[in-house]
This record gives C-alpha cells, structure tokens and sequence, in this order.
C-alpha cells in the first residue's frame, strides 16, 4: 500500500507491506537508522518520536496509520547546529551506549512541550497546570525511556539545564 | 617496530606527571558524542548492503529431537528464501575469551526458547511470519531445571580451606550463620543482539553487536569452518554489552550461514525475548555464609559457600566467592562452590561476575554481624581490613577500602545515623540507611594498539570496542597526551578487525589494557620525535602541537615534515599478578524508605567512595559507576528473572515484566574518586571502574531496609510482598 510521509521536512512516498511499523518504515524503508529498536513492543521508549508535535512510541504504530503524518526523528531535532538538548547531553553525559538516546532526546522533546502546554502527569498534584519541571516530574515523566546503561542523572541534568532556560 | 611491555613489576614513578598536554583525568566530553546524540552513530543492524535479505530465529517449545514438521511448505510462503537448520548453529553464545566455537547443533533443544532453525526472507515481515507459522516439536523428556533437582558439581579447584572453620564458629563471641539467594538477572543492553553478514568469495564481513572482537573473530570462525584470516568483525558502536555480548552469539552465526547458503547480505536480528531466552542470563546464587568474631567484632573465620547453575558442558560458572578471600580479616576460611547442571537458559558473565551478588551477600551478612555485635556497621568494617591477603602473605598492590569508607562516611552524614532500627518515621514510611563495602578484582589482559601521527593529527587504531563505557575519549586522551595534541586532533577507529587486536570490552579490563597499548604506541611516536629534536625522549615537551626541547621549539607538522610516524603498542600481564593481589575497593551508602503499609521500597540517595587507580575521565568513570550503583537498585529490589518450574522456560522474558530500574527509581547519586595510584598496573597506574559500582551496591539498600524497617531480609529481590511478610513479623 502506499503511505505518505513527511519526516524531517521531507516528503515520502512509500509503498509499504501493510504490516509495516512506523519504525521499520522509518528505519529500513527510508533510511533514517536514527531511531532505535529496544523492544519492538512498547516497553522501552528507544523508537520514540514526534508525531505531529506529539511523543510516541513508533514501534506500537502502523505506518498505514500515518499517511499525511507529520514525523520528526532524532535527525530532524537539529539542523547543522546542535539542539540545546543535544549538547546539553553531550555536556551531562547523558548517554553512554547511546543507543536509548535518540528516544530520550525525542521524548524530553515532546515532554518539555507537554509541561509548558499544562498536561498533568502521575505524580502532578492536581490535574490544573501550570507545572514546574520538579525533579518527581521530571523522572516520571522520563520513565517510559529506559536507559539500561543508567544515565539517568545526566539525563535530567541536561533536560533540567535546556527546561530551565525555556 | 612495537613498544613492548609484560608487566612483571611496579612502576613507582608517575610517568604522566611529566606531560604536558593536561588531557589525562579531565571530564573530557565523549569524541562520539555528536554521533550519538544526531542519530548517525551507526549500529550493527545499520548501514545495510543492496540486497539484504532479513532473518528471524525459531525458539524450541520444549526439549529434545526437534522436527521442523512444515519446513517445506513454510519456504513456499511469500517472500521466504531459506529455512535453515544447520548443524554449526549455536546452542548459546560463547563465553567471554572463549575464542572457539561454544556448544553447536540445533537438531537437539537443551532448554527451552533454544534456536534451532532461521527462517530468511525478503523483507522482515515475512521472515517474522513465516517464523512464526513453523511447527517445531521437541521429542525428548523435559530435563531437570531446578538447581534443587539435582546433585550439584562440586569442581575441586574451586574448594578451598585453611584453619578450622568450625572451631572458630563454637570459639565466636558473636557469629553470623545464615543463607542468602539471589535471582537469575538478565544484562538487557538496551541494543538487541544483531548481526548482518556477507561473503566476497571465501571472505566472511559481519557486522555485530559484540564486546571482545579478536575472541570473536576466531569463535566465528571456528563455528562456520574457516579460516581465521578470513572473518573480519566491525562493531564500531555497541548498545550496551554488560557481559552479554563478550561471546559470538546465535544470531551472528545463523547470518554468515545464511549469507553463505543464499549469496546474498543476511541481516539477524534478536526480538526482546530471543536476547532474554538465547542470550546468556546470570546465575540465580544461593549462598551460605558463617562469620566467627571475638568480643571487638574481629573476624576470626569466614566460611562462604555458593550454589550456581548452567547448562551442561559450559564452562563458566558464577564465581561468587570471587572476592572472599581477600575481603577481610579471618584466619580460619572456607570456600566453597557447587555447580547445578540444569537445563535453563545458559549463564554466563553480567556485569561483575562473582562479586555483583557474591559481595552483596557478604555485606549483609557482615550488616547482620554489625547489628549481632553491637557495633556501627562501618567501624566494623574497618576493624577487619587485612594488611595482606589472609593466609598467604601476599600484598595488596594497593588497597583504600578504609579511605572510601571514612571518606563515603563523611560525606553521606553517617554520623547522625540512628544506631537502632525503625527510629525514623515519616508518616507511613520507615527511614533508615546503610553501608556496604565495594569489593572487585582488577586484571590485566593482553592488548596491542597503533598511532599514527601526520600533519593532520593522531590516529588509533585497535579493534577495541566503546560499549558506552567511554573508550573513544579515553585512548584519544592517552594519545594527545603524549604526543601533545589536543583531543580533537586525535581520531580514535575502534571495532574493526582489521586493526590491531585490543582486549576487548569486559571485566574492566579495557581502559588499563588496551590504554596502556595505546601508551606505549604512542610512546614509540614520541621517541621518534625525540630523534627528529635530537634530545631524549624524556626531554621532550610536547604541547598544543608543538615539540619543545631545551631552547628548541618547533611545530610537530613541521618537525614531521607532511610525513607520518607510527608506533605500535603491545602489552601483557606478567608476573605482577603473581606478586601482589590487585583489586578496587569501595564504599556505598543507601538512605531507603520503607511503606509500613504497602512494603515498597524507594531508595531516597546513594553515594559511592570509590579507589580505582588512575581514573582517566571522570565525566565516564562517573557516569560508569551510575551505571553500577543504579543496578544495585535493579538487583536490590526488582530485578528477578523467573524460570517455569515445569519446563524451566523463562516466563517474564521482556522490558515489560523483567524490571530494570527506570528514571522514576533512581534517586540523586553521588559519586566520589579517591586519589590514587597503582603502581602494579603498567604505567599508567590504572585500575578497572566498569563494574565496581555494582558490588556490594545492593547490600547497601538491604541494609537500610533493615535499619529502616526492622526487617532483614536474605533473599533478593526485596519485593514488596517479602517486606510485607517481614514487618507483619514484627508486628
Ligand atoms: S522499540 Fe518501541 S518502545 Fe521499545
Ligand atoms: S545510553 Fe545505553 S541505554 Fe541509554
């Protein structure tokens, strides 16, 4: 079937196997290997990225869902120049294999989004924002990334050090 | 030419004391980084050929003489190339260094979830589905899978005894006598095992996910049949090894033979339940500790005896009592260690083999002395450091175990600590804290390295591999150290090999082996533009890109005129380890709290005093030990791989119901390095950091659940249903 797909900016058209995963259309199809495979099934938060604005986890979505979908991966989040994210991740050492970090870059993108716009979390107080990026806000709301290499600390550090400023 | 060392003896002088450049020991940022954090860093399942065809492995139900009953009609589906089912398919990966094929055959299971057959297609969907539709019987009798179920090895070489263990016992003023388990726990690297291979002629390329190439290489090699000359391996990045990619594994052989058969790349990649079932697990332990004290808490007898299980005919067996003999006073110890061949998934290394559960244990049986005895747990401690390892004599060739306990001590608060349990209560929860000592034996490993010095900058090579444990900073920093350049005039290729064989990822052995070779490559550069100065190597003063001796001072492009020079680094452990016990040493420090009402367990700080040498990069060497400490977490209170007592198959064989630490169970952790040299480890004075973190980092937090709560609990992981039981206890 064909699927259409503007990931980064750019158009694609694909003519996909209907059981295609976004994540395999993004990987194998259009050659964007940014995006990581940790569990193919929605427990790992490796595959994550934005969806029209929104974080999630690719591996759990078809690609015939998204036609007409607005996608940006870990190589759209800068362009030439490095994210302040990204190089506050380089400075915190939030990473160490790197391998969850395409998703955790990804998913504090979408996150920080959704705490300026007042979505409540888990551990929020009341469900009427605002929210401050806490440190309980901010681990809850990371924690559908898993990092097994543990660099949790260095990850909040560099999300806390861009959150703060935006 | 080539620098060579063996390291036989020490080397007292500070040989990094006389450069110039200031890289070594700064929290230089990762060289990769950039790569890793824009999505180009490529992984092994990445960077495919034109006209790759996609593999998926099929699990064995059950146990026995497997019988692919469809195969036929499954090769006719859509899109399917092969079903392949050929007798040097791998059991289980290979063990660390192994450096030959582990066991091979797939017409037999020995375990349930076993590979036995690979099915290609096309695309991965209709690999996936066509694996999916295989019929596999397994026609053989269900074997036994608890440890309990049979009579356990008992290997002679690893039983050990001097004094009288049981004299000391009867003579005790206060005594421990109790028996801790552990779980099986699974390394779950974030990246799944992959590999993707083809074949120009008789020569085999393999892209793969693995930690110690050169092993590789020839377990590759001996596993198809060819020639070692003829495989070359490239791992430049890796998503997490942890132990579980030290050994060629299932999926790396199933690609070069399917490659092989069809004349085309073949891509295999493990799903999530393959690398918990196929990839090798750690060990459950059952461990029986007795400690004999007099009336100052003074270790008089250690007896510590270990339950382990694998698979038939794998050599590797979880060396619990790794760090027993040197741990502490005792004159009187007994070590013990049994193996329960049973047919489980196979085990193998996880980070820290031997003292990531052996250590733990301990600790809290030396908690649990503190507590029988009456004194603070860190004063006990500290009571029974030996001056030399009990019985024989031998130094330590260097050993800070006090300083990281005074020094972790200081800096958590311990001295406001409660000396009863259950003295802090915050509405529902009990507060408490706890101490462990961080035990874990340093090696040396053979490794060689080039440098090459041009116009432009340095080159290393090696086949080394970067698992995340900052391989790429540290070699460049030990380069630009030396030839005076700062880091990003140093490019560091790992993970191909073709360059010169590294000792590869695993045991902490990477930064003081393959660094030294590094070293010493570089070294050979250095002299080289001694002679091209006219002075001694010693002389020289290299800096900024500049060669200074004396009042010459000229540019090193210059001074090399637009040519290269190249140096090759070899080293090898010499008889240093037979002179002096080499180990690293640590402190943790837990504060937990305890639900009287639920018996969750949060673990609110952590801290860690650590002496491990040299230490290199503190960004990466902290970002190591967070690494160590936050799966002490994992081990302390969730993580617990459960085997069917039936089939022995593993039940909770994903992210979603295996349960490593998130974000969320990770509190603020500090670390903290102890200054300190190594004068037995090679010119570097360096030791191993990867997995010290982790020893003993469990015991910790168990130890504050009881300060905390009252409740001792001996058999991790600390659920909530188990400190239910304990508090109901209490009453
Ligand atoms: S790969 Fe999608 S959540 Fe793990
Ligand atoms: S950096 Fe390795 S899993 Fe996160």
């Amino acid at each position: 079937m064909q699927i259409d797909l503007t990931i980064n900016q750019k158009s694609y058209s694909l003519e996909l196997d209907s059981r295609v995963t976004l994540l395999d259309a993004i990987r194998e199809h259009v050659g964007l290997t940014g995006s990581k495979k940790g569990c193919d099934h929605g427990q790992c938060g490796a595959c994550t990225v934005l969806v029209n604005g929104r974080r999630i986890n690719a591996c759990l979505s078809l690609a015939a869902m998204h036609d007409g979908d607005e996608i940006t991966t870990v190589e759209g989040l800068s362009d030439g120049e490095l994210s302040p994210l990204q190089a506050a991740f380089i400075k915190e050492d939030g990473f160490q294999c790197g391998y969850c970090t395409p998703g955790q870059l990804c998913s504090a993108t979408g996150m920080l989004q959704e705490i300026s716009e007042g979505w409540p979390s888990h551990v929020s107080d009341s469900l009427d924002g605002p929210y401050e990026l806490s440190e309980a806000e901010l681990s809850e709301r990371m924690s559908g990334n898993l990092c097994r290499c543990s660099c949790y600390p260095g990850i909040n550090a560099a999300i806390r050090s861009v959150g703060e400023k935006a | 030419m080539s620098y060579e060392l063996k390291v036989d003896d020490k080397e007292t002088t500070d040989r990094a004391a006389g450069l110039s450049q200031g890289l070594l020991g700064t929290a230089a940022d990762r060289p990769e980084g950039v790569l890793k954090v824009t999505g180009r860093a490529t992984y092994a399942a990445e960077d495919m050929p034109e006209g790759t065809a996609f593999g998926v492995l099929v699990r064995a139900p059950a146990m026995g003489r497997v019988e692919l009953g469809n195969a036929p009609a499954v090769e006719k589906l859509p899109g399917v190339l092969a079903v392949i089912h050929d007798k040097r398919m791998l059991r289980n990966p290979a063990q660390g260094m192994a450096g030959e094929a582990p066991v091979q055959g797939v017409a037999e299971a020995d375990y349930v979830g076993q590979p036995i057959a690979l099915v290609v297609a096309g695309s991965f969907e209709q690999a996936r589905h066509a694996a999916e539709v295989m019929e596999v019987r397994c026609l053989g009798e269900i074997r036994p899978v608890s440890p309990g179920a049979v009579e356990p090895e008992v290997p002679e070489k690893k039983q050990s005894s001097m004094g009288d263990l049981d004299a000391a016992m009867a003579a005790a003023v206060h005594k421990v006598d109790a028996t801790y388990s552990t779980s099986a726990m699974s390394s779950a690297a974030m990246e799944p095992h992959a590999a993707l291979a083809w074949w120009e002629g008789d020569k085999l390329t393999v892209r793969a996910s693995l930690q110690m190439l050169k092993y590789n290489r020839a377990e590759l090699a001996d596993s198809v049949g060819i020639p070692l000359e003829n495989v070359r391996i490239l791992s430049p990045y890796v998503g997490g090894g942890f132990g579980s990619k030290l050994g060629v594994s299932p999926e790396v052989v199933a690609a070069a033979i399917a490659a092989q058969q069809l004349g085309r790349p073949v891509r295999v990649v493990l799903n999530r339940r393959q690398v918990f079932e196929t990839i090798t697990r750690r060990s459950e332990t059952e461990q029986h500790i007795r400690l004999a004290a007099d009336g100052e808490g003074r270790l008089t007898g250690v007896g510590h005896d270990a339950l382990v299980s694998n698979l038939p005919e794998e050599p590797f067996s979880e060396p619990v009592t790794q760090a027993t003999p040197f741990n502490y006073e005792g004159a009187a110890r007994t070590i013990g260690h049994r193996v329960a061949r049973i047919h489980r998934p196979a085990a193998g290394s996880v980070r820290a083999p031997g003292e990531a559960v052996g250590v733990t244990a301990f600790e809290i049986a030396m908690d649990e002395l503190a507590v029988a005895a009456g004194i603070d747990p860190v004063e006990l401690r500290l009571r029974n450091i030996p001056a030399e390892v009990p019985g024989t004599g031998k130094p330590f060739s260097s050993h800070m175990l006090a300083e990281s306990l005074n020094d972790g001590a200081a800096r958590f608060g311990w001295a406001d600590r409660a000396a009863e349990p259950r003295a802090r209560r915050e509405g529902e929860w009990w507060i408490g804290s706890g101490v462990a000592s961080a035990f874990r034996v340093n090696m040396l490993s053979e490794a060689e390295a080039r440098v090459v010095l041009g116009p432009e900058g340095a080159i290393v090579e090696t086949d080394m591999t970067d698992i995340g444990t900052g391989t790429y900073a540290i070699l460049g920093q030990i380069a630009g150290e030396l030839l005076g350049l700062p880091q990003e005039k140093v490019e560091v290729r790992l993970g191909d090999t073709a360059f010169p064989p590294g000792s590869g990822s695993g045991g902490s052995i990477g930064a003081a082996s393959t660094g030294t070779a590094v070293w010493l490559a570089a070294q050979e550069v250095r002299a080289a533009l001694a002679k091209e100065m006219g002075c001694e190597p010693d002389d020289l003063t290299l800096k900024d890109g500049r060669a200074t001796c004396g009042n010459i001072s000229r540019d090193i492009a210059e001074l090399i005129s637009g040519e290269s020079l190249e140096g090759h680094g070899h080293v090898q452990p010499g008889d240093a380890s037979s002179k002096v016990k080499q180990a690293t040493f640590g402190a943790h420090f837990a504060e937990v709290a305890v639900n009287d009402v639920t018996g969750e367990v949060r673990v609110r700080r952590m801290l860690g005093s650590f002496a491990a040498g040299r230490i290199l990069n503190l960004k990466t060497a902290r970002s190591q030990c967070h690494g160590g400490m936050t799966w002490g977490i994992g081990m302390a209170l969730t993580e617990e791989l459960v085997h069917d007592r039936r089939d022995g198959h593993m039940v909770n064989r994903d992210l979603a119901e295996y349960h490593v630490a998130v974000n969320a169970d990770v509190p603020p952790l500090e670390v903290h390095f102890l200054e300190e040299r190594d004068p037995w480890t090679g010119p570097m004075q360096v030791k191993g950091i990867g997995e010290l973190g982790i020893c003993g980092a469990a015991a910790a937090i168990l130890n504050a659940i009881h300060h905390a709560s009252g409740v001792r609990l001996r058999d991790l992981p600390a659920t909530p249903d188990k400190v239910l039981a304990g508090l109901e206890e209490l009453g």
